[in-house]
């Protein structure tokens, strides 16, 4: 994955509106955040291989980045996003990663599923 | 005729640090291991600086770190389940139970390991091990193999004691550094291996005896 081209980004989302696509939707802090270290709270959550449709969508922000996309009934919203997948061009790859490189937010899209 | 061990983990890795020197010595003896790794840790967290991977890619990846680590620790019979990261304690307990049901019949152990359930800290570390207990209670009293279980919940201690069979592995230590190397993806992080490199007694003493309960069914 490379840091995010809000600019390849945006032609990805553009290019896979108005079509039938399969979402991987994550956050996360780990399942061991409260192991170790007490005082943090232990969350995380994902959806994947679900199938979605939007009409409009668009990355914003300085970094980490933002990714909102305008469905018939409804959003999906990510924020965090660091990094994108250059090789896949068929699905748009987005990730969020800390400092230490480990995965805390993802977005994912494609026309096949995951 | 020769020892059969069965052991049945979650995710690759799981092996590395607290039982891949027990296998090595096992194997050395002349032990058959098969070992049932039930996912292939593909909601791991690990990407790099700068990422290697990705959430697609990952699965791959651990797969290729999973095959390396069992070459090192010498395991003859690995099985990849196939059952999906995080899900283990929401899967189908009847499914479980039918593969873990006929792994048992085939391979016929004489000792099994796992995590103890309730006191292993990640969620399918602790589902597997109740699915191995409990396919293990099916079976009658005389015919169950002993399970020694893995445990490092925090307070684990206090509820389940202290283990009760050690393992010194200090002449296996090749083996163990190799497999928990072969995790390249998972074992960088500082809070595992921290960021020095550790002399030969430190390793020794960090990495010398695992430690196991026994079951009580």
């Amino acid at each position: 994955m490379l840091p995010i081209s809000t600019q390849i980004v945006q032609q990805r989302i553009d290019s896979l509106k108005d079509q039938d696509l399969y979402i991987h939707l994550e956050l996360t802090t780990g399942a061991y955040a409260a192991h170790f270290d007490s005082s943090k709270h232990p969350a995380s959550t994902f959806i994947t291989n679900t199938r979605i449709r939007y009409s409009l969508g668009s990355i914003s922000g300085q970094g980490p980045y933002r990714v909102g996309l305008k469905m018939e009934h409804g959003w999906i919203y990510s924020e965090g996003l660091t990094h994108y997948e250059e090789s896949d061009d068929r699905r748009l790859l987005l990730a969020g990663h800390d400092s230490q490189g480990k995965l805390v937010v993802s977005l994912q899209l494609s026309p096949e599923p995951f | 005729m020769e020892k059969r061990i069965l052991v049945v983990l979650p995710h690759p890795d799981d092996e590395a640090f607290c039982l891949s020197g027990t296998l090595a010595k096992e194997i050395s003896a002349g032990a058959h291991v098969t070992y049932a790794c039930l996912t292939l840790g593909e909601m791991g967290r690990n990407m790099g600086v700068p990422p290697f991977a990705n959430r697609v890619t990952l699965k791959d990846i651990r797969k290729l770190e999973l095959e390396a680590s069992c070459e090192a620790i010498g395991i003859q019979d690995l099985r990849m389940l196939g059952f999906h990261d995080k899900m283990i304690e929401f899967e189908d307990p009847q499914l479980l139970d039918e593969k873990l049901g006929a792994l048992l019949e085939e391979v016929r152990p004489d000792q099994v390991f796992t995590f103890y359930p309730g006191y292993s800290v990640h969620p399918d570390h602790d589902a597997c091990g109740a699915a191995v207990v409990r396919s293990i209670a099916k079976l009658p009293a005389g015919e169950r193999p002993p399970v020694y279980c893995m445990a490092f919940s925090r307070n684990h201690e206090e509820e389940i004691g202290q283990p009760d069979v050690f393992v010194d592995v200090r002449d296996y230590m090749p083996q163990k550094l190799a497999s928990i190397r072969a995790h390249r993806s998972q074992f960088q992080a500082p809070e595992l291996v921290g960021s020095k490199e550790l002399t030969a007694e430190e390793l020794e003493a960090r990495f010398g005896m695992e430690r196991f309960w026994t079951y009580r069914f």
